[in-house]
């Protein structure tokens, strides 16, 4: 049984059994923070399991989109459904953009935290935590604090501390950034190992067009402040992905200028705004 | 021409002899100090009635060992301190914790600490005296007073320094209230509340003293008060030395103790 949870009403009655349903619906979602529109209008329906990107120039809005998902802000109008499970399972977990591991609990603490919080058994975390952090390769490291790790390590820590708080829906914001590019393709073909599992549905947030098309099934360019959706494009690649093979496929080039070109407006009436403001 | 050799000293032996050449000349000053200090008082170049050579004031620390005096009114001392510390501390703890994390309650409580803070502690003595008698609770009180402000400022600075990335994925994973204190607040201000204990234990040493000269019939601020009525000025010196190796003591013991409660701590 599903139920639905609405922000920010309550509870909506809505009838069993709609196969159909997405994992995330926005409707008019718009934010606005006294006299500034971050977003205005977004509209999208995400599926279960789909591996959901956001692209669009800085300042568009889009953190301000998953930290609604995640209900650390609130919103101005439209509404957000969020097909929830009905069992103990949390709605949904956050990967932060950089440190966001206490640096005051060690590595497996950090990685059961989401667990403990919710009383999880003994058992379960020892069996969760063990799995993850093998899975990202910090078994060895279980004991250690993140001030002792790379900062390629400590975001290996978050990933493992969302997935093991095994939630409906994962959420992403620019993971990745703070890394160096090689860190970065290394973590992002982990992450892609470690989805495959089970298939979550993923919202994540990227200024990274490359990054975008490798991870996602489906991306979602938005424009420049105030943040609308320029466009929907589809990612037809089959999976499991490799960077090296996609590399190789004509069309990964296309979706790539095609939506590097959507793109490339918004960053430019981006920096216009910028320069307006400044001068 | 010449050749030059760059000589590969390891990084490691030449730290640890420049942290042993560190020790050495902390050592060296306060023993040049008691060397030039015995030397005058036994030439006669400063008068002993108030400057007693440093052998007379051993001599007499040796003798109040002796008899137990000491012990009885160092141990007196440190159990108001202890008391003193626990009573302003908890409190200053959790009222420091909870104005970091709650707006309302800071803006409660900043004005009436802000306006209490200034009152010289000091001051307060008379009031506490009549307040709580002659008996320990106005020593235990003065120390407590002493330690309760600098840990409650330290530890709501130390709460809203933390940064906010910490609460936001605490709310994330749904941490309660209770939660939040324990493995966000608490651990991520602990760096600052320790420096609110140190500063705090110093002003409650400065209390006591001050404390015990004035109300009391033993410890170590009425040894030297004593010392003075009854002109027994190597008496006067031993209390004043002990009190400075409490603070000394207490010292160490905080920074062992942070070793220990912050292993996550980077120097």
């Amino acid at each position: 049984m599903r139920s639905t949870i609405t922000i920010p009403a309550a509870k909506t009655d809505l009838p069993e059994a709609r196969p159909a349903r997405p994992a995330i619906r926005i409707r008019e979602l718009r934010k606005t923070f006294g006299e500034l529109v971050a977003i205005d209008g977004v509209s999208v329906e995400i599926a279960h399991g789909e591996f959901f990107m956001i692209v669009g120039p800085s300042g568009c809005g889009k953190t301000t989109l998953l930290r609604i998902l995640a209900g650390l802000e609130s919103i101005s109008s439209g509404s957000i459904e969020i097909a929830t499970p009905s069992s103990q399972r949390p709605v949904n977990s956050m990967i932060f953009q950089g440190d966001s591991i206490f640096p005051w609990m060690t590595v497996w603490n950090n990685a059961a935290y989401g667990l403990k919080m919710r009383r999880a058994p003994a058992a379960l975390i020892k069996d969760v935590v063990g799995h993850y952090l093998a899975r990202t390769g910090l078994t060895r490291f279980a004991d250690y604090y993140p001030h002792q790790l790379s900062g390629g390590m400590r975001q290996r820590v978050s990933i493992a501390r969302a997935f093991a708080n095994d939630p409906e829906i994962l959420l992403m914001d620019e993971p990745f950034s703070a890394l160096d590019a090689q860190n970065k393709l290394l973590l992002q073909e982990e992450l892609l190992r470690i989805w495959e599992e089970h298939k979550k549905t993923v919202v994540f947030i990227t200024h990274s067009v490359d990054e975008a098309v490798f991870l996602g099934d489906r991306i979602m360019v938005m424009t420049a402040q105030p943040g609308k959706v320029k466009t929907f494009v589809q990612v037809p690649l089959g999976r499991p992905r490799e960077l090296m093979q996609l590399q190789k496929a004509p069309e990964y080039g296309d979706l790539i200028s095609r939506i590097w070109s959507s793109l490339r407006e918004e960053v430019q009436r981006a920096r216009r705004q910028e320069e307006e403001m400044t001068s | 021409m010449s050749v030059q050799t760059i000589s590969s000293t390891p990084a490691n032996a030449a730290r640890i002899s420049a942290r042993s050449r560190d020790r050495l000349l902390n050592l060296i000053s306060p023993l040049a100090l008691l060397v030039v200090w015995e030397a005058c008082a036994r030439l006669g170049f400063i008068d002993t009635r108030f400057f007693p050579a440093p052998s007379s004031v051993i001599s007499t620390l040796i003798d109040m060992l002796r008899t137990g005096e000491l012990v009885t009114h160092t141990a007196v001392s440190l159990e108001r301190l202890a008391y003193g510390t626990v009573f302003g501390a908890v409190p200053a703890l959790l009222l420091g914790i909870t104005m970091g994390l709650n707006r309302s309650i800071r803006a409660l409580f900043d004005p009436l600490i802000a306006a209490t803070y200034p009152v010289p502690k000091s001051a307060i003595l008379p009031l506490a005296l009549l307040i709580f008698g002659l008996g320990e609770g106005s020593k235990i009180f003065m120390v407590a007073i002493g330690v309760f402000f600098p840990m409650v400022i330290n530890t709501t600075t130390g709460v809203l320094e933390i940064n906010k990335i910490y609460l936001d994925v605490g709310r994330n994973y749904k941490a309660n209230r209770w939660n939040t204190f324990w493995t966000i607040a608490l651990p991520g201000a602990l760096p600052v509340i320790m420096t609110g204990l140190r500063l705090g234990i110093g002003i409650g040493l400065v209390l006591i003293a001050v404390a015990e000269m004035v109300g009391a019939k033993s410890g170590l601020g009425y040894l030297i008060w004593s010392a003075w009525s009854t002109f027994a000025v190597e008496q006067m010196y031993v209390g004043l030395f002990v009190i400075a190796l409490i603070g000394f003591l207490v010292t160490l013991g905080l920074n062992e103790l942070e070793r220990i409660i912050i292993p996550w701590k980077t120097d």
